[in-house]
């Protein structure tokens, strides 16, 4: 039983010594030419104005929640859709009701004004 | 596989019901801004209709919903204690909640769905089923524990509760990992049949050591008991009483059925490392509970030597031993409960009047409630015509019955210790003059509810064969 997850293992160890060796090779053989604006924070072309490290709203926690949740839901409904047929009526009718009992949620959500963001 | 069963749905009707039940709360909130008053009656209907159900489908041992669940006396037994204490819990915790200006909709939603996760734990034969019922109850219970989300106190309790209780989620998940390296499945039926074949496995006894590590936590056994005081202290106390007995007797339940249902670890190691986690948490439980000057402290480091108690029967590993806990726990919720709710008559706004002497001369103030409590404390104590000392005396009887006669000294004799703590409250209440009062005058409801507990605990001491036979399984 447990020497099945030998194979596992092994991949785990080869993929991170691969990551490895990319990393470090790429350190010892690529050129580094710093300048002042090489070495400022990436911000998607913009100019970084201050640090990050600061207080934000709590609004922020509130969609990242949210984003998790129904996130997971459709992570869930992929291999769902994938095993549809072979799930028949029985897998139908329990995503039916898992949707349902989502919705519920959200309607709870909705009406409790969590996506309104003032 | 897949194969659906309509039988299933009614095997599982009482928890279907409520979990429509919580549904319907939410979507009720979100219809209305003033819905507590509503939503006190829909769940009142909803655990009462869950009752009738389970005891309508009191039965014979029945798999449902492909060997996930079972349906049957164990399950039904268990789920009739959590309906019961859930919906005594609601009735008094009403009072408390619109006093401290917490009474909301949600509270009642997450009672719901907690007792929804304990009756899953009860009627699991699947680790997996097991794993979801203890996350659920867990989930709502953290956040029950904040829900005065102004005080301190009570984000503190939640916070540590919270922090505790998912990394010891990760030790009982690795332990359920393991349990399956080793045997190939989840099922608990499958497991314990060819129980023989790995009982000596080293990695299949690491998986049971932290399944136990997992569990002891949930029932606040020493020495994984260090969140307890400080999460039942913080908590509102309504739900520190529902907290500290209906959680304990479904994360009970889960012990019973993995280690008496499932392994048969009678007389090995295991059962030597049980027998120590009971004595400890007897020892530390009560010794500690000594020292305390509040009462919500005190009435948590109790819990946890009731759980040693408990788990001397586990410890014993027999069919008394299992017999003997379901009548502890259907005797402590009721006991417990009614300490909690008189605790929370008594206190003030803001964590105050929680000491012991908060309640000196209490007798002539309330006398009705003062005679109650005592009734509690008499019963904790394990004083013989109640209920507590019934439990006391099957639990131990079913450790000398597996030679572990040492176990049961241990326990009458720190049951003894307890005794000085428990009758200190009924000494300050009844012999000494003090200013004690209750926060506001309890209504008719209330005092009835209380009453009835006690009255189940008198009941339960004087008839002890009526719960014991159900629990056997017979009516």
């Amino acid at each position: 039983m447990l020497e099945s997850y030998i194979p596992i293992f092994m991949m785990l160890g080869a993929a991170a010594l691969f990551g490895l060796v990319m990393v470090k090779l790429n350190e010892w053989l690529g050129p580094r030419r710093p300048s002042a604006e090489k070495l400022s924070t990436y911000e998607s072309g913009m100019e970084p104005v201050r640090t990050a490290r600061e207080r934000f709203s709590i609004k922020f926690y509130m969609v990242a929640v949210l984003f998790i949740i129904f996130d997971i839901e459709v992570v869930f409904l992929y291999p769902w859709a994938v095993a549809f047929n072979e799930l028949g009526m029985m897998g139908f009718v329990t995503m039916f009701v898992f949707i349902l009992i989502l919705l519920v949620g959200y309607f709870y959500v909705w009406r409790k004004g969590a996506l309104e963001w003032d | 596989m897949n194969k659906f069963n309509v039988l299933d749905l009614w095997y599982s009707s009482p928890l279907v019901t409520l979990v429509v039940t919580g549904l319907v709360l939410l979507v009720l909130e979100g219809f209305r801004r003033k819905s507590q008053r509503m939503a006190f009656g829909v769940s009142a209907a909803g655990i009462i209709i869950a009752i009738g159900l389970t005891i309508v489908t009191y039965g014979e041992n029945q798999p449902a919903f492909n060997n996930t669940f079972l349906q049957g006396t164990f399950g039904s037994f268990f789920s009739f204690v959590f309906l019961a204490a859930g919906l005594l819990s609601l009735i008094l915790s009403r009072e408390y909640l619109e006093r401290l200006n917490i009474h909301r909709t949600e509270y009642y939603a997450l009672v719901i769905f907690a007792i929804v996760g304990m009756m899953l734990m009860a009627s699991a034969i699947d680790l997996v089923v097991l794993f979801l019922g203890v996350e659920l109850m867990s989930l709502c219970l953290y956040v029950l524990a904040g829900f005065m989300r102004t005080r301190v106190t009570s984000n503190e309790s939640a916070l540590k509760y919270f922090l505790l209780g998912a990394f010891v989620t990760g030790f009982l998940l690795y332990g359920i990992a393991l349990l399956y390296g080793t045997t190939g499945t989840t099922n608990l039926v499958t497991i314990g049949k060819n129980f023989e074949a790995y009982s000596g496995n080293a990695v299949f006894l690491l998986g049971v050591g932290m399944v136990m590590m997992g569990l002891s936590f949930k029932i606040a056994a020493a020495p994984f008991h260090l969140w307890a005081p400080d999460v039942y202290e913080g908590a509102p106390t309504s739900v520190t009483g529902f907290m500290s007995t209906a959680a304990k007797a479904a994360a009970f339940a889960a012990f019973i059925t993995v280690f008496l249902r499932t392994f048969e670890f009678a007389g090995t190691k295991v059962s030597e490392i049980l027998a120590i986690l009971a004595a400890v948490s007897m020892m530390i439980g009560n010794i500690a509970a000594i020292a305390q000057n509040n009462v919500k402290r005190m009435l948590a480091y109790s819990s946890v030597a009731h759980a040693g108690y408990m788990l001397t029967g586990i410890a014993a590993g027999n069919e008394e031993g299992q017999i003997g806990i379901m009548f502890y726990l259907a005797a402590y919720v009721f006991m417990n409960l009614g300490a909690f709710s008189i605790v929370s008559l008594v206190e003030g706004q803001n964590d105050t009047r929680l000491s012991f002497d908060d309640y000196s001369g209490l007798s002539k103030q309330q006398p009705l409630l003062a005679a109650l409590m005592s009734v509690f404390m008499f019963s904790l104590a394990g004083i013989p015509p109640l209920a507590g000392f019934f439990g006391k005396y099957y639990v131990f009887l079913a450790a000398v019955k597996a030679d572990l006669t040492w176990l049961a000294i241990l326990g009458v004799l720190t049951s003894l210790i307890s005794v000085y703590y428990y009758l200190r409250l009924v000494v300050l209440m009844y012999f000494r003059d003090g200013e004690a009062q209750v926060a506001a005058k309890p209504s008719l409801g209330t005092i009835v509810a209380i009453s009835l507990a006690a009255f189940l605990v008198l009941q339960l001491g004087l008839y002890p064969s009526l719960v014991v036979n159900i629990a056997r399984g017979g009516f």
